[in-house]
């Protein structure tokens, strides 16, 4: 087989597993677990883990669930065990603040995700400027980048470049890109954005693009790619960390990571604790197909049960309303609405 | 939480009567007022979305009188829009204001700018003896929600209309909270990308922490919390509201509902665009109630109903307030220009 055109390339792997992947565990990881998979991550050679919330600072709510512990709890678990491996966080401005960014900082967080919907970039100044301020790693996240053009994106991005974040993500939320939409997008960016800021990918695997996206991205420019060891994350999922570590292997890729340790980890420390097989099911089959954010997958779940409507039917109708991350409320008005028009409708 | 600088005094009773300081803004006794002034004169600083939303609903106002309206853009359309309604504008910010106060007999101003620059405003009108009615999240003064407050507020110079999140969810919380301890309430709007100006844009944490506060301080909740979203969907969703309360206790579902279709109503006086759309929904000691708030449709579309319920709510609390100074029971003071 002939050398792929990749080959040399360095990629920062940032593994999701105690961030998106709180989400599949509905906020219920303990900091014994916490702390189990930050040292196999240290040891892997992962360089970057985010450890929050699932919905990031502020994220503890009715809203997006109470995780068994503060984030200052699983920080303050997960930093002593790190002495490569940075640790990061998610902050959504309208949920999470500047404050609670400072005192995450002042727990050890080195790096942040300041994430904003794909074409609302300009309520992240703040916050993008605050992680700088703190000497942070800062990326800007736009998040279901799907639901905004390339050109439109790539602006947002400017935007978040000019506000001072160093990298620049393309997120996937809802696991709807092909690859093809994929180097769409990053090329995009990269023509748009200074040689010296990064681009960054964020996939979800809910149609089973998660590695081929995550290549692509690199192939198109993105140096940074989200994953989570065995795809712990909303959905069905982020990319597969052992599997992309796998697949940059064999191209030359270099990711620093220890590819067997990881498979390791997935399967002794990560399948064992999970409360459902992360995986393409109809449901999380549905949001990608149907471009809704992945996180929407638990709550239309529970509330199809509670109401006895197909989570499917749920999902496509937030769908074709096109909500987004954070309206999770939305979910239950959503399905209450329907029982009305199906009430209606059999009483007609 | 009263504002209140040393440099001038409020007098808030009837018959007010000589005071210090070398301009006094307005003393009318009972009989002659209808002769002297029917509407009590206004200036609006800010010529962004809430500014210029606010102007419409003040030229509908039986008691005030919109006649500056103060921007730092020439090219603003909310400045264009208040010319063409007859209105004295400066592009030159509150200080292109300020020579004309006296002259022009401004009593009342709304600032509709952001909460970094509205202790300045706010200082610089209360010198002049002008009252301020603040649409920032800055909270310099009492926090007001018009069918939750507004007969309570006494003395004092500034009064803050907290959020349009605020505005459209603390009548709810406080519905619950008026019958039955509220332990913990959450709300979160989400609003239309296009209603959402840059002031609010670039300071959302000002936005979650005055709203979160005053979701406890007004609403009567002993824990509160706030989130908002923004949503640039296309046709733009009309803005939504959920309101979470966690009740002391298992929540007394009938006195609960009944308080809340009282509020809705009482809101509905101003904001007839404010609806529930589902609930409340009762699980186990958790309250939900999903509403929306249709606007006038006066500057943007009707899906914006955060700019109404924001200037409806200012209007009300001006009006409270001009019906005070024009019946002679509150008399503004300025003193120590």
């Amino acid at each position: 087989m002939s050398k792929s055109d990749l080959h040399g390339r360095k990629v920062i792997c940032h593994d999701m597993c105690l961030r998106d992947g709180m989400h599949a565990k509905k906020e219920q990881i303990s900091v014994e677990q916490m702390r189990s998979f930050a040292e196999a991550m240290e040891r892997a050679g992962v360089p970057m883990i985010q450890v929050t919330h699932g919905a990031g600072l502020g994220g503890n709510s009715l809203q997006h669930g109470f995780a068994l512990h503060s984030n200052e709890e699983y920080w303050d678990a997960v930093a002593p065990v790190l002495s490569n491996t940075v640790m990061s966080v998610l902050l959504i401005p309208g949920l999470g603040t500047m404050d609670e960014l400072r005192v995450a900082h002042a727990h050890g967080v080195g790096s942040v995700h300041v994430a904003t919907h794909s074409t609302e970039a300009d309520t992240s100044p703040q916050h993008i400027a605050c992680g700088r301020e703190l000497g942070m790693d800062t990326s800007g996240f736009l998040m279901m980048a799907h639901l905004n053009t390339a050109s439109g994106l790539a602006e947002e991005a400017k935007k978040m470049e000019s506000y001072g974040a160093q990298t620049v993500y393309v997120t996937d939320s809802a696991g709807y890109m092909l690859p093809e939409d994929v180097t769409e997008y990053v090329g995009a960016l990269r023509d748009t954005l200074d040689d010296a800021t990064e681009i960054g990918f964020h996939g979800h695997n809910n149609l089973g693009m998660g590695i081929a996206n995550s290549i692509a991205a690199v192939r198109a420019g993105a140096s940074r790619i989200d994953c989570s060891v065995a795809g712990l994350g909303a959905g069905a999922g982020n990319t597969p960390l052992e599997a992309f570590v796998a697949v940059c292997d064999r191209m030359g890729v270099e990711t620093g990571c220890d590819m067997f340790a990881l498979m390791d980890m997935a399967e002794e420390l990560v399948f064992p604790m999970m409360d459902h097989i992360v995986r393409i099911d109809r449901s999380s089959l549905t949001l990608g197909y149907a471009g809704v954010y992945s996180t929407f997958l638990l709550h239309a779940n529970r509330l199809g049960e509670k109401y006895g409507i197909p989570p499917r039917d749920i999902l496509l109708e937030l769908g074709r309303k096109k909500m987004i991350g954070g309206q999770e409320d939305m979910i239950e008005d959503t399905a209450l609405s329907m029982l009305k028009e199906r009430g209606d409708q059999s009483a007609a | 939480m009263c504002n209140f600088g040393l440099m001038w005094r409020l007098i808030m009773s009837h018959g007010a009567h000589s005071l210090g300081g070398r301009y006094r803004a307005w003393h009318h006794k009972g009989n002659d007022r209808e002769t002297l002034v029917s509407k009590i004169k206004c200036v609006l600083i800010g010529s962004g979305n809430i500014g210029t939303d606010l102007l419409y609903k003040l030229k509908r106002s039986d008691v005030l009188d919109p006649v500056w309206m103060v921007g730092i853009d020439p090219d603003s359309e909310g400045l264009a829009r208040a010319r063409d309604m007859g209105l004295k504008t400066t592009d030159e910010g509150v200080d292109g204001v300020l020579p004309h106060l006296v002259a022009d007999g401004i009593q009342i101003a709304f600032d509709a700018t952001s909460a970094y620059v509205h202790k300045e405003n706010s200082d610089k009108m209360n010198a002049h003896g002008v009252f301020m009615v603040d649409l920032t999240p800055a909270a310099v003064g009492p926090l007001c929600v018009p069918p939750v407050n507004l007969d309570d507020l006494s003395e004092t110079m500034n009064v803050n209309m907290i959020s349009c999140a605020g505005q459209a969810t603390i009548p709810i919380v406080y519905g619950v909270s008026r019958v039955q301890g509220v332990e913990y309430a959450e709300i979160i709007a989400s609003l239309a990308s296009l209603s959402i100006g840059p002031g609010t844009r670039a300071n959302l944490d000002e936005f979650t922490y005055t709203t979160s506060s005053a979701v406890c301080e007004i609403g009567g909740a002993k824990k509160g919390k706030a989130l908002c979203i923004i949503n640039p969907a296309e046709p733009p969703m009309i803005m939504r509201n959920t309101i979470y309360c966690l009740t002391e206790g298992e929540p007394d579902q009938a006195k609960i509902t009944a308080s809340l279709m009282e509020m809705i109503e009482k809101v509905q006086q101003y904001v007839p665009g404010y609806r529930l759309v589902n609930g409340p929904v009762f699980e186990g000691n958790k309250v939900g109630v999903f509403m929306e708030v249709a606007g006038l449709g006066d500057y943007l579309p009707t899906y914006a109903g955060n700019l109404d319920i924001m200037t409806a709510a200012a209007a009300r609390t001006a009006e409270m307030y001009a019906e005070k100074i024009l019946s002679g029971e509150l008399t503004l003071v300025a003193e120590a220009i």
